[in-house]
């Protein structure tokens, strides 16, 4: 027997619409789905791998309670009442002791998270947190201090740009399908790509003009490219004059960096600066200058990226076609969102957060995500209390979070780690029980609210049943939620409940999600008014170059550039970054996508390498101040003299993940974990290195 | 030749390997054999330029087959109706002829089995009105398949677009 089902991939974060094809209860086929533009049938190479994963004989599939040291990987199986009981037992055991606070919960944000959110709301926990903090905390609070909205309620029109700036966003090899398309079109077209990275990537093959930028030096760039766009008056004056406050404020602050300056800062010659400048300032509005994903680089990040928001709002291409837009909701139409369970009424936390964000002492990050690094320091040094318990739910804390040593050091000292994941994690590999949650094509999901130009609901469906003893993360949670006596809160008893009660008042059914997996409010994409209907959500109501958001809370918004620090003497930058074939650390063992990039290695320049003595391929030793490791060299020309690069997600340590096991070294053994304090990333290429032929 | 054309439009290229993972997943195969490989040529720096190039290597479904030539046991045939090379794992015994005859590399060793694979351009998929595995999974595209009339005209459209500037 032969079915269709649509769908939503889950190899990475970006939900792509996919449609798999099962044949005698067996996922036989997975591609795009033919009903969304942009799809129309691709797929990444991740998406393309998703059967290997469902059929994975590597990933875990059933309840394991550790039966030995933490980390020693003995296991003992169990079932999922003795599983539950045991993690009920336990968290009830620290919720008596310290309190509910004392738990945190960090996941990978999903559709799952607001019945997370629901979880420790229930328990009188403040401490939910999210990987956005590791992954873009800064660029949230620098989207907030501009337009008073969060970088996830913008989105990119790429399919009509006409030119597109990229900062080390490495386009081609993080892909979101939708996106790579539209903008190759774009291309098509005749738009224009520049790419600005210290190193070579597939992205900076493709781009109309490459720059090999100092490493860090992309805010001396920026204030440079503002000034020219300035003083020529390149920018969109009539739009600038309607939607901007504190423009005078930026002219004066900019007046110092001329080109001049930023061709010593960045290596790129000034003639190149002003060029760029004035060849975007004929394409405005369709100009993309673009904020980036992965926003948690160096400790000026929150600067870094309000200063390309800020070349967007000069060029008057928020929203604007072929620039960024606002994403629109089911409000926008007059109808309603999809319920969530956190709109219940929950029992009055006045605690801090454990990060804590939201106080004086950490006023911006955005509190529906909190600071993921400062968990091991708030656990070693019980601050601002101790905590004792960790849920990870398909989230890796102990390999994300820099300085992975001091991670180990702080979960220690809790007193139950817990892990719903799919596969072995290093946090799963040190936890005290997994329970492992069935794949995205095995279970049915939350609602996935998604707005854009066109508001649209999508739902991810199972394709087949669950192949091991596995469960949805958020049957997970309602179960443990029942043990310890908070159950009343979550109202089903299955994942079609909790949909069905999801849905009522939207207007769609369940099953209006059959034919295509998503049902749209409006087939008109809704562009405001720019000359008069932008909704900037800041209490001016424009888009604040002087921001009250950061005045208010005591930083500047202007602060002094500081010159970028070049690397002590025989010392490196370390650079990180990503591959098509693998997300983040969650992909390294699925069988196809190992097969083609199996361990990472260490980018290093020729020449420095020469002086080194090290050769392509050498074994060498990478060391900083918090750790050292072993990795093989990549002697190269594509990368600039001051950074070495290596790929994220490698040096896997959880043996029954046996293809990825050992193989390469996970960058977090070598970054110090330092934060932005202002917007609350950490600076993941903050840190300097040596390194040595063994 | 096969009156079939897989067609690489290498500008719209990332060299992601969806294609070559796509058609694993669609014959089942584990590590090993890569019927459809991509060939990455750089990056290097070409007049100051970074360029790199993602070169496609299924098979070219030759007009008289070495492949086909050497097999002993009439496994690896050419389709009559549409000119398609593949094996009949039913007959393959697994001498490899067939990969070491073939200059491009296209019979690939498949351990699990013992056999070999190698590209039909998804025969199977053809069959039931479907284009292949790679080209439809393709993250950009840039694969096109159809019969030779249908050749895409991308290249001489992208040349005219770039003469008028537009």
């Amino acid at each position: 027997m032969e079915k269709e089902v649509y769908s939503l991939c889950f190899m990475c974060s970006s939900r792509c619409p996919i449609k798999v094809l099962v044949k005698d209860g067996q996922v036989k086929w997975i591609e795009g789905s033919p009903h969304v533009a942009g799809m129309e049938g691709s797929l990444c190479p991740r998406g393309a791998a998703g059967i290997a994963l469902l059929y994975d004989s590597q990933r875990v599939q059933s309840p394991l309670i550790r039966d030995g040291e933490r980390g020693s990987g003995k296991w003992r199986k169990a079932g999922w009442d003795e599983a539950l009981d045991y993690v009920a037992e336990k968290l009830k055991a620290v919720i008596d002791q310290y309190g509910g606070h004392s738990v945190a919960l960090g996941e990978r944000a999903q559709l799952a998270t607001p019945v997370s959110k629901t979880f420790m709301k229930a328990i009188q926990s403040p401490n939910h947190f999210t990987h956005e903090s590791v992954c873009k905390g800064s660029l949230n609070t620098a989207s907030r201090s501009l337009f008073g909205v969060s970088d996830a309620q913008i989105g990119i029109d790429y399919k009509n740009t006409k030119h597109i700036i990229l900062y080390g966003r490495n386009i081609f090899e993080t892909i979101e399908v939708k996106g790579v398309n539209g903008l190759m079109d774009a291309v098509e077209r005749g738009a224009k790509i520049t790419y600005i990275d210290p190193r070579v990537t597939v992205t900076a093959t493709k781009a109309h003009r490459y720059w090999r930028i100092r490493p860090g030096a992309d805010l001396a760039l920026n204030y440079a490219l503002i000034h020219v766009i300035l003083k020529e008056r390149l920018y969109d004056a009539e739009y600038v004059d309607r939607w901007v406050l504190g423009l005078a404020e930026l002219q004066d602050f900019v007046r110092s960096f001329t080109p001049e300056w930023a061709e010593k800062e960045t290596g790129i010659p000034s003639a190149e600066i002003v060029s760029l400048s004035r060849e975007v300032s004929r394409d405005k509005p369709a100009v993309i200058f673009h904020f980036g994903w992965r926003a948690s680089s160096h400790l000026n990040e929150t600067y870094m990226r309000r200063s390309i928001l800020i070349l967007n709002a000069l060029m008057g291409s928020v929203e604007a076609a072929g620039g960024l837009f606002f994403k629109k909701g089911p409000g926008e139409v007059g109808a309603k969102p999809a319920r969530a369970l956190t709109a219940q009424e929950f029992p009055r936390v006045d605690l801090p957060r454990f990060d804590q964000v939201g106080t004086p002492k950490f006023p911006l990050p955005d509190p529906g995500h909190g600071v993921a690094q400062m968990l091991p320091s708030a656990i070693l040094n019980e601050d601002p209390y101790p905590l004792k318990g960790l849920i990870a739910f398909r989230y890796d804390p102990l390999f994300s979070i820099p300085d992975i040593r001091t991670t180990k050091k702080a979960f220690d000292k809790l007193d139950l780690i817990v892990t719903i994941d799919i596969n072995y994690s290093e946090t799963a590999w040190y936890s005290d029980v997994i329970l492992p949650e069935s794949t995205y094509l095995e279970r049915l999901d939350c609602i996935q609210q998604a707005n854009g130009l066109k508001p649209q609901m999508f739902l991810r469906q199972p394709a087949v049943t669950p192949r091991h003893n596995t469960r949805e993360g958020a049957v997970i949670l309602k179960e443990i939620a029942e043990r310890i006596g908070t159950g009343a809160y979550f109202p089903y008893e299955t994942m079609e409940e909790l949909v069905r009660w999801q849905l009522e008042g939207t207007g769609f059914s369940l099953e209006d999600f059959a034919a295509k997996g998503f049902v749209t409010y409006t087939d008109r994409p809704i562009f405001w008014d720019r000359k008069d209907g932008i909704k900037f959500k800041t209490p001016s109501g424009k888009i604040e170059f002087a921001s009250s958001l950061l005045e208010n809370a005591g930083f500047e918004s202007f602060p002094e550039c500081e010159p970028v620090a070049p690397p002590p003497e025989n010392q490196f930058r370390l650079t990180i970054g990503r591959c098509a074939l693998h997300t983040h650390i969650s992909t390294q063992n699925n069988p196809y996508l190992n097969e083609r990039v199996s361990e990472n290695v260490l980018w290093i320049n020729t020449e420095r390498a020469a002086a080194l003595g090290i050769k392509n391929k050498d074994l060498v030793e990478i060391s900083s101040n918090c750790g050292s490791g072993k990795i093989k060299a990549y002697v190269t020309d594509l990368i600039h003299p001051e950074a070495v690069f290596m790929l994220h997600g490698f040096g896997h340590q959880a043996a029954l993940a046996a293809r990825s096991f050992d193989k390469g070294l996970a960058d977090g053994i070598l970054q110090e974990n330092v934060t932005d304090m202002v917007g609350g990333s950490p600076a993941l290429q903050h840190s300097f290195v040596s390194v040595k032929r063994v | 030749m096969s009156k079939y054309y897989l067609f690489q439009d290498r500008k719209r290229c990332i060299g992601c390997y969806s294609c070559t993972i796509a058609c694993k997943s669609n014959k089942n195969l584990l590590t090993g054999p890569k019927p459809v490989d991509i060939i990455p040529i750089g990056p290097t720096f070409i007049d100051g330029t970074p360029r790199a190039a993602f070169v496609l290597m299924p098979c070219f479904h030759c007009e008289d087959p070495w492949c086909v030539a050497v097999c002993p046991t009439g496994a690896v045939q050419k389709r009559t109706k549409d000119g398609i090379v593949f094996v009949d794992h039913a007959l393959c015994i697994g001498c490899k002829s067939c990969m070491s005859a073939c200059p491009w590399g296209a019979p690939q060793w498949n351990p699990e089995t013992g056999k070999v694979v190698k590209c039909d351009y998804c025969k199977d998929r053809l069959d039931a009105g479907l284009k292949p595995a790679c080209a439809t999974i393709c993250t950009t595209h840039c694969l096109q398949f159809g019969e030779a009339n249908e050749t895409p005209d991308v290249r001489r459209e992208r040349y005219a677009r770039e003469m008028v500037g537009l």
